[in-house]
C-alpha cells in the first residue's frame, strides 16, 4: 500500500533542520502562530521555493524525480485555492466519483459551475476534490498529502464531513499527511501526532491534550 | 521620375508650426509643450546625423561598415526594448533576451530578404540593407518589448494561480501556458492589426515615401507587401524566441516560479 514520507534536515526561513518520518497513512498535525512558517514548510516539502534538505517518499528521493512528478505525488493543497479556467470541470482531467462529490456536499452538476460564483467554502472543498482527483489518476503509485488549513472556511458540519472523508481516503490509500490546523478539537480528532512550531524549532505535543 | 528637392527653409516652415503648436499647448497649460519641443529638436538632430552616416555608408559600400552600423542599431534596439518593460528580468537578462531575440529574427529575415528575394549587388548594399533592417528592428523591438512586458507582468499578477498549478503536478510549461499565449498575442497584435488594415485606413509609411519619391504605385505596393511579411516574420519569431527564453528564465531547474528574478517596477 502506501509509502512513508521522510524529511531530512529541511531548512527554510527561520526553521532549520526539520527531520520527520511519517508512516503510510499517518496524520501529523502542524500548528504554530501565524507567520511561524507552517505554510512555508509545506511549500519547501513540495519544492516550491529554494531551501535546504531532502525529502523521500518511500525509496524515492525527491531530487531523483523531475519536480512536477514529485508534486503530482506529494500533493500540496494551499489554504487559498486558485482557479484558471471558467468552469469547475475544466480544472479536472478526471472528474471525481459521485460518492466523493456527495461526501463533500456536491453532485455532478458542480462541474458545470462557474468558478467566479463559488463561495470560499465551496472553493476549499472543490480544491480538495481536485487534488485527490490528481492523485487518483495513478492509483498504483504512492503519494502524500500536505493540507494547509483545509477546513478554515467551512462550518462545523462541513468541517466534520471533510475530516471524515479525508481520513477515509488517506487511510485507505496509505497517504502520509501533514495537516496544518489551528483548532485543538480538530487536532484531537484527526492527528496521530502533533507538532507545534515554537520559534525556529518543531516541538512534539500530545495531540489530544493541546490547548 | 523627378523628386522635388526640399530646402532647409521649407523645413523651417514646418518647424515653426510645431513651435506654434507648443506655444498653444503652453497657453492652455496642457503640460506637453516642453516635451514637444525637445522631441522635435531630437528628431532634427538625430535624423540629420543619421543622414550624414548613411551618406558616408552609401559612398563606402563596405560590408564591415554595414555590419558595424547593424550592430549599433541592434544594441540601441535592445536597450529600448528593455526600457519598455515594467518588471524586467534581473542580471542583464532583460537586455540579453530582447537583443538575442531581435538578432535571431531581424537579422535572419533581413539577410534572407536581401539574398533570396531582392538580390541587390552586392547583397549587403547599404541602400537596401540599412533601411530594411531598420524597419524590421523597429517593429520587432515593439513586438519583443510588448511580449516580454506582458509575460513578466502577468506572471507577477498571477503567481498564485501558476503556483497552484505547479502544486497540482503540472509541468512549468503547462502552468504558464496561458500566460505565454497572452504574451505572444500581445507581441503580435500590432503587426496583425497593421497587416489587416493596410491600405484601408492609411497608406503604410514606406509605400507613401516611395510614392512621394516618384516610384510607380504598383512597385511601391510590391515592396510594401514584402516589407510587411518580413516584419510579421521578424516580429513573430522575435516574440516567440523572447517568450520562450523569458518564460524558461521565470522558473529554475526544479520548476519553481522564481519571481525574485524580476526587478521591482520603476515608479
Amino acid at each position: 500500500m502506501g509509502e512513508a514520507l521522510r524529511l531530512e534536515a529541511l531548512g527554510i526561513g527561520a526553521l532549520k533542520e526539520v527531520s520527520l518520518l511519517l508512516a503510510p497513512g499517518e496524520v501529523l498535525c502542524l500548528s504554530g502562530a501565524s507567520g511561524s512558517g507552517k505554510s512555508r514548510l509545506l511549500r519547501a516539502i513540495a519544492d516550491l521555493e529554494p531551501h535546504e534538505g531532502e525529502a523521500w517518499l518511500g525509496d524515492t528521493a525527491r531530487s531523483s524525480l523531475p519536480a512536477h512528478q514529485w508534486r503530482a505525488r506529494v500533493m500540496l493543497v494551499p489554504a487559498e485555492s486558485h482557479w484558471w479556467a471558467e468552469r469547475v470541470g475544466e480544472h479536472l482531467a478526471t472528474p471525481p466519483s459521485e460518492a466523493d462529490l456527495a461526501a463533500l456536499g456536491f453532485d455532478a452538476g458542480v462541474l458545470g459551475w462557474e468558478v467566479a460564483r463559488l463561495s470560499s467554502g465551496e472553493k476549499q472543498r472543490l480544491a480538495l476534490l481536485r487534488a485527490v482527483a490528481v492523485l487518483n489518476e495513478r492509483p498504483a503509485e504512492a503519494a502524500a498529502l500536505l493540507l494547509d488549513e483545509p477546513t478554515a472556511n467551512l462550518d462545523e458540519a462541513m468541517t466534520r464531513a471533510v475530516e471524515a472523508w479525508l481520513s477515509e481516503r488517506l487511510g485507505e490509500r496509505g497517504w502520509p499527511t501533514i495537516w496544518v490546523a489551528h483548532d485543538p478539537g480538530q487536532v484531537a480528532r484527526v492527528a496521530g501526532r502533533h507538532w507545534h512550531i515554537e520559534g525556529n524549532r518543531l516541538v512534539e505535543k500530545e495531540p489530544r491534550a493541546w490547548t | 521620375m523627378d523628386v522635388i528637392a526640399l530646402a532647409w527653409w521649407q523645413l523651417a516652415i514646418a518647424a515653426l508650426l510645431v513651435v506654434a503648436l507648443a506655444g498653444c499647448t503652453a497657453l492652455m497649460r496642457l503640460g506637453v509643450g516642453r516635451s514637444l519641443l525637445i522631441a522635435g529638436t531630437r528628431t532634427v538632430v538625430q535624423l540629420a546625423l543619421i543622414g550624414l552616416v548613411l551618406e558616408a555608408l552609401f559612398a563606402a559600400e563596405r560590408l564591415l561598415w554595414v555590419a558595424l552600423m547593424a550592430l549599433a542599431m541592434l544594441l540601441v534596439a535592445g536597450r529600448e526594448a528593455m526600457a519598455r518593460q515594467q518588471r524586467r528580468l534581473r542580471g542583464g537578462w532583460a537586455f540579453g533576451i530582447g537583443t538575442l531575440a531581435m538578432f535571431l529574427s531581424s537579422f535572419t529575415v533581413t539577410v534572407l530578404t536581401l539574398t533570396v528575394i531582392i538580390g541587390p549587388e552586392p547583397w549587403y548594399r547599404p541602400q537596401y540593407a540599412i533601411p530594411l533592417l531598420g524597419m524590421l528592428l523597429g517593429n520587432t523591438m515593439t513586438g519583443v518589448a510588448l511580449a516580454l512586458d506582458r509575460l513578466t507582468e502577468s506572471a507577477w499578477r498571477q503567481r498564485a494561480v501558476i503556483e497552484n498549478r505547479l502544486m497540482l503536478g503540472q509541468p512549468w510549461q503547462v502552468a504558464i501556458g496561458d500566460i505565454r499565449r497572452e504574451a505572444m498575442r500581445s507581441g503580435l497584435m500590432p503587426t496583425i492589426n497593421g497587416m489587416a488594415a493596410a491600405g484601408l485606413v492609411s497608406l503604410p509609411g514606406m509605400m507613401t515615401g516611395q510614392i512621394l519619391a516618384g516610384t510607380a504605385p504598383g512597385l511601391a505596393v510590391k515592396y510594401q507587401i514584402l516589407i510587411m511579411f518580413a516584419i510579421a516574420l521578424g516580429t513573430g519569431f522575435g516574440a516567440l524566441a523572447a517568450v520562450s527564453i523569458g518564460s524558461r528564465r521565470l522558473f529554475d531547474k526544479r520548476e519553481r516560479l522564481r519571481l525574485d528574478r524580476l526587478a521591482a517596477p520603476r515608479s
